[in-house]
């Protein structure tokens, strides 16, 4: 379903470009002499919008969800105090690698971002951009109540309420701080879902890109990355 | 370190001197000698080590308190020197010449109480703070709350108790 | 049916045997490691299970040409390894198609991979691949260097460049091996395995837990399946060249198998036990002792 709001910003929404003075249009003289002129943002940078994925049919979907449920990569990208509740988890007393899931160190080869408690805003762009990177289908682990509802961050002038709003979240594990068992059964919750054919929130994203966006844009006051960087 | 209390106030007509402990003590100095004081400390009397630098924002009095912590590695004294600067137009003298990490300090200042050091390299950087509008988030006029209301999208249903009521209710429900 | 046709056929379930060994056999050492570290470790059929999600990536982004090519330049270097190495001794399907020379291609395509894959990382863009790559062509030149000396050290002791030929002077029994005749070149070939396998003292290149895993940073979805294939291969390819050059060959896919897992093992109970590299320390490593006895190994035999 398509969320509603106010579409009267989105004129100017996509104005304001990623304008750092490195990526600015500029010419440069290449080594044999001649002048060429480069544009970084577009040389760089993905310029088209997330399209929404279909997924396959039948069978063949049924067998690769199972293959993405048991085969979860996360991204290792701690961003507030839940990221402590991770190392445990690769050590021999809850050891996640027995259940498909494994740490990478790269947006472009994970799955899972698990938001490991609050989200400042700086914190927030960044992880907007490592979402943004990983490839579809990928899944979103909101761990703490920081992600819920704020938690007892919920009135500081930096830290944001919902995640919900910025990025489609797959799993909430509620708690402050919850512990690695808590963790493992937010996995176990999540390869259900996926194997129901339910982790689809990649397409949700892109089906309500503006609307994410919009938000995404009204927290982060100086939005100086690119708007689609896929 | 009574000694040298005595000393400085006699140098610096510093004021409200206390000794907390046999090893650390605050006191306070006027605004136009901070600098020099500190320099002097830094570079005679042996307190070599910045340990924080920070701000106090008494908005009753219209002040913001500077505290210069400082570290002596010889004898383990610790010194803090406050200095007291107008809350309208706040500037002070930037000390980055002394230590190089006071430059951090300063910028998390003038982000965070809007206290402005001429002079320090990349002051007006943001520093955690990315394109922050509003007035500076540290100082008490900043109403903390209303802002996260207003920007955070509050998640509805959310119910505060205050802890004294509601554990007076819990613990004694007769009362 | 055409000689030729059949035994491209044979060649191609060779291919797959290899591959699906390759992916057992990394399974059960990372199983072998995590034992050592008390935990249970992924399951066994976790390799096939991620190579199956990889290919089925929705979305994939590319960086250009070259990035798409640099995974296939590092596939032909596995699979040339495999295409050219006799695998099982006395079978004339077995032997894949190895010639009278092949011994220096398959040294050749040792390498290739290796550049394919800094084309390829190149193109991405992202600096750390860059690093990765300066590292990983650094350590791989020195990990050559005793490799070859061992193999030179063989080719005058048997007076051929011919795997086969090599194979066929070891037979008949484990006193006529190479290990046995020859100690001092096994020995440089085996420390030089440790760098080409790439396990615990020589992985900074690819370490996850070091500049971002590399050159393959950038690489995600089909690119790093075909990645992942080739390593599989790669290991097999490599283990049974060792195993031709150093312990009789085989004559059956069981020999090959207890011999690749064993001489694969090496490298990781090597790499159990000691801690990480840094690049320059592996560097001189490689150039220190592992060159001495290879040049020793030439000395003998001159």
């Amino acid at each position: 379903m398509e969320k509603d709001f106010d579409k009267k910003a989105l004129t100017d929404m996509y104005k304001d470009k990623f304008l750092a003075p490195e990526n600015e249009k500029r010419q440069v003289a290449a080594p044999d002499g001649s002048i060429i002129e480069i544009d970084p943002l577009d040389d760089y940078f993905c310029q088209e919008r997330p399209k929404e994925l279909k997924p396959r049919k039948g069978a063949v979907e049924k067998f690769l969800n199972w293959a993405r449920a048991e085969s979860l990569w996360v991204l290792g990208f701690g961003t507030g105090c839940g990221s402590i509740e991770i190392p445990p988890l690769v050590t021999p007393r809850f050891d996640m690698y027995r259940y498909g899931v494994q740490m990478r160190p790269t947006p472009r080869q994970s799955n899972v971002f698990i938001i490991s408690g609050y989200l400042s805003v700086k914190t927030l762009k960044r992880a907007i951009r490592s979402y943004e990177q990983m490839p579809s289908p990928k899944y979103i682990i909101a761990l703490g109540s920081c992600t819920i509802n704020g938690g007892m961050y919920w009135d500081s002038y930096n830290t944001i309420n919902r995640l919900d709003h910025f990025m489609p979240v797959d799993v909430y594990i509620a708690g402050c701080m919850p512990r690695p068992e808590a963790l493992l059964a937010g996995f176990g919750k999540l390869k259900e879902l996926i194997k129901e054919g339910k982790g689809e929130k990649a397409n949700e994203y892109a089906r309500n890109f503006d609307w994410y966006k919009a938000n995404q844009k009204k927290i982060i006051k100086d939005w100086n990355m690119p708007d689609f960087n896929w | 370190m009574k000694d040298f209390l005595k000393d400085i106030e006699s140098r610096f007509q510093t004021t409200d001197t206390i000794q907390q402990k046999e090893c650390l003590a605050f006191t306070t100095v006027d605004k136009s000698r901070a600098i020099a004081m500190v320099t002097w400390l830094k570079e005679n009397a042996g307190y070599s080590s910045l340990i924080l630098l920070t701000a106090v924002d008494w908005i009753e009095d219209g002040v913001f308190q500077l505290t210069y912590l400082l570290n002596n590695p010889e004898n383990g004294n610790e010194i803090g020197i406050r200095v007291g600067i107008d809350r309208e137009g706040a500037t002070m003298e930037s000390a980055h010449h002394l230590w190089e990490n006071m430059m951090t300090y300063q910028r998390e200042l003038k982000e965070m109480f809007g206290i402005d050091f001429p002079g320090s390299p990349r002051v007006d950087e943001s520093f955690i703070l990315e394109g922050w509008d509003d007035i500076p988030p540290y100082r008490r006029d900043f109403d903390t709350k209303k802002y996260s209301e207003e920007t955070f999208f509050p998640r509805p249903g959310r119910k505060t108790n205050d802890p004294t009521q509601y554990m007076k209710s819990k613990l004694y429900p007769k009362d | 049916m055409d000689y030729s046709l059949t035994k491209f056929l044979w060649t191609l379930l060779g291919l797959f045997i290899v591959t699906n060994w390759g992916l057992l056999m990394s399974s059960t050492m990372r199983r072998i490691g995590a034992r050592v570290a008390g935990r249970y470790g992924i399951p066994w059929y976790q390799p096939w299970i991620d190579l199956a999600k990889l290919y089925s990536l929705r979305s994939q982004i590319t960086h250009g040409t070259m990035f798409y090519i640099g995974p296939v330049f590092r596939l032909m270097g596995g699979v040339g390894m495999f295409l050219f190495m006799p695998m099982i001794f006395g079978s004339a399907l077995w032997s894949n198609y190895s010639f009278s020379g092949d011994l220096i291609l398959i040294l050749y395509f040792q390498f290739f991979g290796m550049l394919g894959m800094a084309l390829g990382a190149g193109e991405g863009g992202q600096p750390y691949s860059a690093i990765g790559i300066s590292r990983g062509l650094s350590q791989f030149t020195t990990i050559e260097v005793p490799m070859t000396l061992a193999v030179i050290s063989l080719a005058i002791q048997y007076q051929t460049f011919s795997i086969s030929d090599i194979v066929a002077a070891q037979q008949g029994g484990f006193m006529n091996w190479t290990v046995m005749t020859n100690p001092f070149a096994t020995i440089a070939a085996m420390l030089s395995l440790l760098g080409a396998f790439g396990h615990s003292p020589f992985n900074l290149v690819k370490a996850p837990n070091e500049i971002p895993i590399g050159p393959p940073t950038e690489y995600h979805g089909t690119f790093l399946g075909v990645l992942r294939t080739n390593g599989a291969i790669l290991h097999v390819a490599e283990a049974a060249l060792f195993m031709n050059l150093f312990f009789g060959g085989a004559t059956s896919w069981f020999e090959l198998i207890i011999k690749t897992f064993l001489i694969y093992f090496w490298s990781v109970f090597v790499g159990t036990v000691f801690p990480r590299f840094r690049i320059e320390q592996s560097v001189v490593w490689f150039l220190k002792w592992p060159t001495i006895l290879g040049i020793i190994a030439i000395i003998i035999y001159l």
